[in-house]
């Protein structure tokens, strides 16, 4: 099954709106509690990050029998170096996004803690994809 | 996945219906179909929350109870009293007036189910010291609550602090008490409560996580009000009481049951007490997907007010969550004074009630997985939507479900038909395909022949 949604910059608002969309469909499909847990606290995080640190962005989730794989795609500033931004407390964020609270440099990493399988990847300028997979079993 | 279905202390009298649908549409968990235009309650999905009981114009949903009379099989009859009972009385009607009229009315012993608060409070802090890792630590207190998260945040299950409840504690306290008296064995000891809610009735005659409760009977507040409010009249204006020693609760204890009654209790650095469902709905969708940082402990209750919003309370719940204020405060006030409160009598059995306090496993009962098998409940997932985008989203609940959503997922699981929906009815009928009188069948089999019959044939 496929579901797509749409972020916007900025839009705080509504951010986790995707997340609990996708929760809401897979609370049906007798998917373990904890596992649904681990793929809204890494979807969440993503979403948040396209809507603080990016100028908005599309998620797209596919969910099959065994997994469900991920992807929000923003348009932004991009990630100069990936591999150091997936260490915990690094952060590109502004100082602006910062003064709002973000920017701690934790998303990334948490994102990673919370998924089985995850690939970044980012043009200065253009933007940032981020791919999740989470497996049911 | 717990799969019995629990006895409901809602139910519905197919006699009275009218087949109106308001309690379809108050219902939190769209448990309520109309069919042949009588409710239908779907027991797996009802949390005995009593929405319905209150949206219905006919009294067609009552609160099941049990008989009175019953109290008189027993030779000691206890009953076990919410202290919201005392808050259906004007100020001037005092406790142990309540009390002596109860008697007067059958019982031999009156505890009120607060008695036990200090040392359930006790357990809770101690099991949420033991369990760090568990945060947030939601209360168990509302059994609305408890079978909310059971069918709708089953992710949550977990976090439910698995302490028995007040009246339970009191319950087995007063028995062990009697018992040790010995004036009476414990078969002849009948324990009876009165409930404010039907969410009581359905823990007390199928509790979660326990096999069977200590209370032999639950009779309603309603109907205990009337018996007592009935004798104060025929006491008049110029009944000079005597005094009757009560078991006279903390103010603490007197104020549990009302909103922000066990927050103020906790240890919690970061806590909230949030009541009516809708309100308790809309947090824990944010705490399940832990958008909500730091939350040590979660009050929740399902009505509004928490219990002075009972289905079977007797006056407006402002009042009467203010007529408990006004005896807390009064309390206080005696605390003040050195006097101390009577509900330190069960800390002679504080070791027993300790050991005996925890509730067995609290299992999720998902209302939501459309089937055990992942595969086929995508295959049905994938299906709904589909139905989902030929449906109007009017949610007019003509059909007999009470939104589109629910009506799609009727149609996957082999409970309804695409045509019960009106518009696709008329969209059959403009080509072609349906007759007005299969139409008009349609109607017939959801709103019943008479409905049909007084609006739709007549001429």
């Amino acid at each position: 099954m496929h579901l797509e949604y749409q972020v916007y910059e900025a839009d705080f608002v509504n951010a986790g709106s995707a997340s609990s969309a996708v929760k809401k469909t897979l609370k049906q499909l007798n998917i373990n509690p904890k596992i649904i847990k681990r793929v809204v606290v890494a979807l969440y995080e993503a979403e948040v990050n396209a809507i603080a640190h990016a100028y908005g962005g599309t998620i797209t989730a596919d969910i099959e029998p065994d997994r469900i794989r991920m992807v929000v795609a923003d348009k932004g500033p991009g990630i100069p170096d990936i591999d150091w931004a997936m260490q915990e407390g690094n952060s590109t964020a502004s100082p602006e996004v910062r003064d709002m609270g973000f920017g701690a440099g934790m998303g990334l990493p948490n994102i990673k803690n919370n998924v089985d399988k995850l690939n970044v990847s980012s043009t200065v300028g253009v933007g940032t994809t981020v791919e999740m997979e989470v497996m049911f079993v | 996945m717990e799969k019995t279905p629990f006895t409901h202390g809602l139910a519905l009298d197919k006699d009275a219906c009218i087949g109106c649908s308001h309690c379809m549409k108050a219902c939190p968990t769209q448990a309520l179909r109309v069919y042949d235009g009588k409710a239908t309650l779907m027991p797996d999905r009802c949390i005995d929350c009593g929405n319905c009981f209150k949206a219905c114009p006919t009294r067609a949903i009552y609160v099941k109870q049990d008989d009175w009379n019953d109290i008189f099989n027993f030779p000691c009859r206890v009953a076990l009293i919410p202290s919201v009972f005392m808050g259906q009385f004007p100020p001037e009607i005092t406790v142990s007036r309540i009390y002596s009229i109860l008697k007067e009315l059958g019982f031999t012993h009156i505890i009120e189910t607060e008695s036990a608060v200090p040392i359930y409070t006790a357990a809770k802090n101690k099991y949420a010291a033991e369990h760090p890792n568990i945060r947030p630590l939601i209360s168990s207190f509302c059994p609305a609550i408890v079978r909310l998260i059971q069918v709708r945040f089953p992710g949550l299950v977990d976090n439910l602090i698995p302490i028995k409840a007040p009246i339970d504690i009191t319950a087995s306290y007063i028995k062990r008490k009697l018992m040790k008296e010995g004036d009476y064995h414990e078969e002849d000891i009948g324990l009876f409560y009165i409930t404010p809610c039907a969410a009581k009735i359905a823990a007390v005659k199928s509790p979660v996580g326990e096999e069977k409760s200590l209370i032999d009977g639950v009779i309603n507040m309603d109907t205990v009000f009337n018996q007592v409010y009935k004798r104060i009249k025929m006491q008049g204006k110029n009944y000079k009481e005597q005094k009757l020693p009560v078991s006279q609760l903390s103010a603490d204890s007197v104020l549990t049951s009302l909103t922000n009654g066990e927050r103020r209790l906790s240890n919690a650095h970061h806590s909230y007490s949030i009541d009516e469902l809708h309100n308790v709905i809309e947090f824990l969708e944010k705490v399940e997907n832990d958008e909500i940082d730091d939350v040590d402990f979660l009050e929740l209750r399902a009505c509004d007010q928490s219990c002075p919003g009972g289905i079977l309370t007797c006056d407006n719940r402002f009042l009467i969550a203010e007529r408990m204020f006004a005896r807390a405060r009064k309390l206080a006030d005696r605390e003040r004074r050195g006097e101390q409160a009577k509900d330190h009598e069960l800390e002679e059995e504080r070791t027993f009630l300790m050991r005996n306090i925890k509730v067995g496993e609290i299992k999720p009962r998902s209302m939501l997985i459309l089937d055990e098998n992942t595969s086929k409940a995508l295959e049905k997932m994938t299906k709904i939507n589909e139905i989902r985008a030929m449906l109007p989203h009017t949610d007019c609940g003509a059909c007999g479900a009470p939104d589109c959503d629910s009506l799609a997922r009727d149609i996957v699981c082999g409970n309804a038909e695409l045509s019960d929906c009106i518009f696709i009815q008329r969209n059959l009928e403009a080509r072609g395909n349906m007759s007005s009188d299969e139409a008009t069948k349609i109607l017939e089999i959801i709103w019943g022949s008479q409905k049909v019959n007084e609006f739709v044939k007549k001429k």
